[in-house]
């Protein structure tokens, strides 16, 4: 069967295995991405989990040797933010929902898709050896600086760290290559009338994020590759001339410094690589139900836009205790104290599209507003800790683990979760159980605020972080320590709770309730697929074709409260142009 | 066709056009990655343990030959979008014999170097002088692969091929930036000096 708008024409898989396994299809793909993604978070879920039982109970769990401690701490920290978080919103959230969102039949590359999550695969692999190797993963922390991080002395400077170097090279090919296929599907596939000022904020987080990731991670591949190379072959790229552990090193010169300056290059973009999806499929899912067009649309694009071009220029914000020019620091601190204007503004747009919604307090809704309340308060610590001389004092203490986690832990994941409860019907024509879903969202609401927000106290009272016992400080009071076990107690707790979710979503995959075609009546295209789920090709015979923005509610004197956006164009609800296009159309 | 290779759902005009924007999104990928390399290689630079290291003159023949590859393959561009797909052809095959001659003087280059005993790790301006050029060696091994795709699709039975005037073009643009690439990282590698890295610096 040829479709009347291509001129090849489409097989479909028939083994399973190209269906499920050596698939090209992006859908296929991202399930694939998202569920090694879910998989390597849990244990690195577990990982913390561990982590608190040392704080909360120092010495009563023997296997926690400081050691342990420290490769506990480097593994969740990597695990979480790469092989979790990035991971899951470009190859999850990105290859599944850009071609349905902008009307493509598929990714334009759909064969670099399908080696992208195969090569994610194998860095995953990579990472995980390392805890079979001996001397064990490396426990430098996720920044790796050296030359603590290859020297004696710390965890896994043998192996350990040689295999998070070759795994953080191989997952930037995967990324890199999936990248480059979110980038150019949206440039040059969207179906007609998708104008980019028309495509769903979540595409336009998504494209963004995946352009930042594109020319952020190759800071992290010079860094890791020129690390490997001091590590292995005795170059000094980053090591400077010392003494380690009463020998004499044969490093001379390096800069431990240009490591710092090339990681954080990488890292802070990282966060925005993070943050930026979560933004649009926010600004998604508030507007859907919240029954309400996004509150300023253009603003919201441009804010996305600006905040990635600013993630650029605020870098050495993380190296203010490193040390340097004082200049150096009025100007990174004045830059990311600019940051807050854009974000800012999406704030003010997501409050201002909830004024007087019709809101639905579905649990996708309930993990939206949970997110704001919790960005929120995440961004606002990160105001404090942008001023250098607010940051120096309190960047070595827990203040700065409740604001990291709040902002780009907790956060995120927040949406991760609403908008898998939101797009599940979509991707297995199931819905996820409600009530396991309303006990998960007040579970891990309420409970990440139990847990991050004593931190900042802990972090104000001086309590440092990365210490592996806490004993024996005079300054640190019994009350603190009480505050651990407790911290501690309801992380497991919370912990234990995503099991749940997980249950949640395998049950629901086989034997939840039955989904309509668009259970949320939203706008956007990926609910005007002929089928549910959509099958390889998305779109049947005929592509569709656009004819007004994702944000079509209650426009008056339509039929129902919400048009698609392949409706016909005299549906109406079509997106208010700008005064000077207006004019002369 | 066998089941397991799924043609693209899309017209082979909107295919040009996704693998040409593809490649200028992977040209800015490969030059944000030689920026940043540069940028450390000047801030390794400053350090006390600096000295420079002579530029071993088979670099000179390696730089023609790039030269040549790049022109040949503009050439083989201008050849298939005339319509002489047997001068395309032809032109296309030394482009590519011209970037692997380019990296056999590279390796003369490097035997030259530890003939005269600068080695990977002896000092750092020899350790970024074989990492860049292995890294840029690696690029043109990329460029040569997408090379050995176009070069089947230009068999003569082959040649009223529509993809085949545009895959040559696309190799040709590849061409130009490994030979940009090459010049700008032979001019680092060859002539910046601290001092000259201090005056950017404004600390001259």
């Amino acid at each position: 069967m040829a479709y009347a708008d291509t001129e090849e024409i489409l097989h479909d898989p028939h083994t399973f295995i190209t269906k499920y396994v050596w698939s090209q299809d992006h859908k296929v793909i991202a399930v694939q991405y998202a569920s090694i993604a879910i998989l390597v978070g849990l244990l690195g879920l577990a990982l913390s989990n561990l982590m608190r039982l040392q704080i909360g109970f120092p010495g009563v769990f023997e296997f926690i040797n400081a050691e342990r401690y420290y490769q506990f701490v480097t593994m969740h920290g990597m695990i979480m933010v790469i092989y979790l978080l990035t991971a899951l919103f470009l190859g999850g959230f990105g290859n599944y929902m850009i071609p349905l969102m902008v009307g493509a039949r598929d990714m334009v590359f759909p064969y670099m898709n399908m080696l992208s999550v195969w090569v994610y695969l194998l860095s995953v692999i990579v990472l995980l050896a390392s805890f079979f190797v001996p001397g064990g993963p490396t426990g430098s922390g996720w920044t790796l600086y050296p030359p603590a991080a290859i020297l004696p002395g710390t965890p896994g400077h043998d192996w350990g760290i040689i295999l998070m170097l070759v795994s953080l090279v191989i997952f930037i090919v995967a990324t890199t290559m999936g990248g480059l296929n979110y980038v150019t599907t949206v440039l040059q596939a969207r179906c007609e009338g998708m104008t980019l000022l028309r495509m769903p904020l979540t595409v336009w987080g998504i494209f963004v994020a995946t352009i930042l990731a594109l020319l952020a991670f190759p800071a992290l591949f010079v860094s890791g590759v020129m690390m490997l190379l001091d590590k292995t072959l005795g170059t000094s790229f980053f090591m400077p001339a010392l003494v380690s552990m009463g020998q004499v090193t044969g490093y001379k010169g390096g800069s431990p410094l240009l490591f710092q300056h090339l990681f954080w290059f990488f890292g802070h973009p990282e966060v925005y690589i993070v943050a930026l999806p979560a933004f649009g499929i926010v600004s998604d899912l508030i507007s859907v139900h919240a029954r309400k067009a996004i509150f300023g649309y253009r603003t919201m694009v441009w804010a996305i836009v600006i905040i990635g071009a600013l993630s650029f220029v605020v870098w050495a914000h993380h190296m203010f205790v490193s040390g340097m020019n004082p200049w150096f620091g009025f100007f990174f601190a004045t830059s990311t104290l600019i940051i807050a204007v854009p974000t800012a503004i999406k704030v003010y747009n997501w409050v201002l599209t909830l004024w007087r919604g019709d809101i639905h307090l579905s649990v996708p809704m309930l993990f939206t507003l949970a997110f704001i309340l919790t960005f929120l308060s995440g961004g606002l610590t990160g105001l404090f800790l942008g001023n250098v001389s607010v940051d120096i004092p309190l960047s070595g203490t827990y203040f700065v683990v409740a604001h990291f986690h709040m902002v780009m832990g907790v956060a995120p994941l927040l949406v991760v979760f609403g908008a898998i409860y939101h797009w599940f019907p979509k991707v297995t024509g199931r819905m996820l159980d409600d009530r396991l879903g309303h006990f998960h969202f007040w579970v891990t609401f309420i409970g990440t605020y139990l847990i991050y927000f004593p931190m900042h106290y802990l972090g104000v009272l001086g309590m440092p972080r990365r210490y592996y016992n806490y004993e024996n400080y005079q300054f640190i009071p019994a009350s603190a320590h009480s505050l651990n076990v407790f911290i501690t107690v309801v992380a497991l707790f919370v912990g234990a709770v995503q099991l749940v979710y997980v249950f949640n979503l395998v049950w629901s995959t086989f034997r939840g309730r039955k989904a309509d075609p668009n259970p949320w009546r939203a706008c956007s295209l990926e609910w005007a697929t002929p089928d549910t789920p959509p099958k390889h090709g998305n779109w049947g015979a005929k592509l569709p074709v656009v004819s007004r923005w994702a944000y079509a509610f209650n426009v008056p004197g339509a039929k129902q409260d919400f048009i698609m956006q392949n409706a016909a164009l005299d549906a109406g609800g079509v997106e208010e142009q700008p005064k000077s296009y207006g004019a002369s159309s | 066709m066998n089941s397991a290779v799924l043609p693209q759902a899309i017209t082979s005009e909107q295919r040009a056009r996704a693998v040409g924007t593809g490649l200028w999104l992977f040209i800015g990928v490969a030059t944000t990655l030689f920026s940043l390399f540069l940028v450390a290689y000047g801030m390794r630079m400053d350090a006390a343990d600096w000295s420079p290291i002579a530029m071993p003159w088979p670099l000179w023949l390696s730089t023609a030959l790039l030269l040549t590859g790049s022109v040949l393959m503009h050439r083989a561009g201008r050849a298939a979008r005339a319509g002489r797909p047997e001068a395309a052809r032809r032109l296309l095959l030394a482009g590519g014999a011209a970037a692997m001659a380019f990296l056999g003087s590279q390796l003369w280059a490097w035997q030259a170097l530890i003939d005269a005993r600068v080695v990977l790790a002896g000092n750092p301006a020899a350790s970024f002088f074989y990492v860049l050029t292995a890294l840029h060696g690696l690029h043109v091994v990329g460029g040569l692969l997408a090379w050995s795709v176009a070069v089947p699709a230009l068999a003569p039975a082959l040649a009223d091929e529509p993809s085949a005037t545009w895959r040559i073009e696309l190799c040709a643009r590849y061409w130009h930036f490994l030979l940009v690439v090459w010049v700008v990282l032979f001019a680092a590698l060859g002539w910046l000096t601290p001092e000259i890295v201090r005056f950017i610096c404004g600390r001259g």
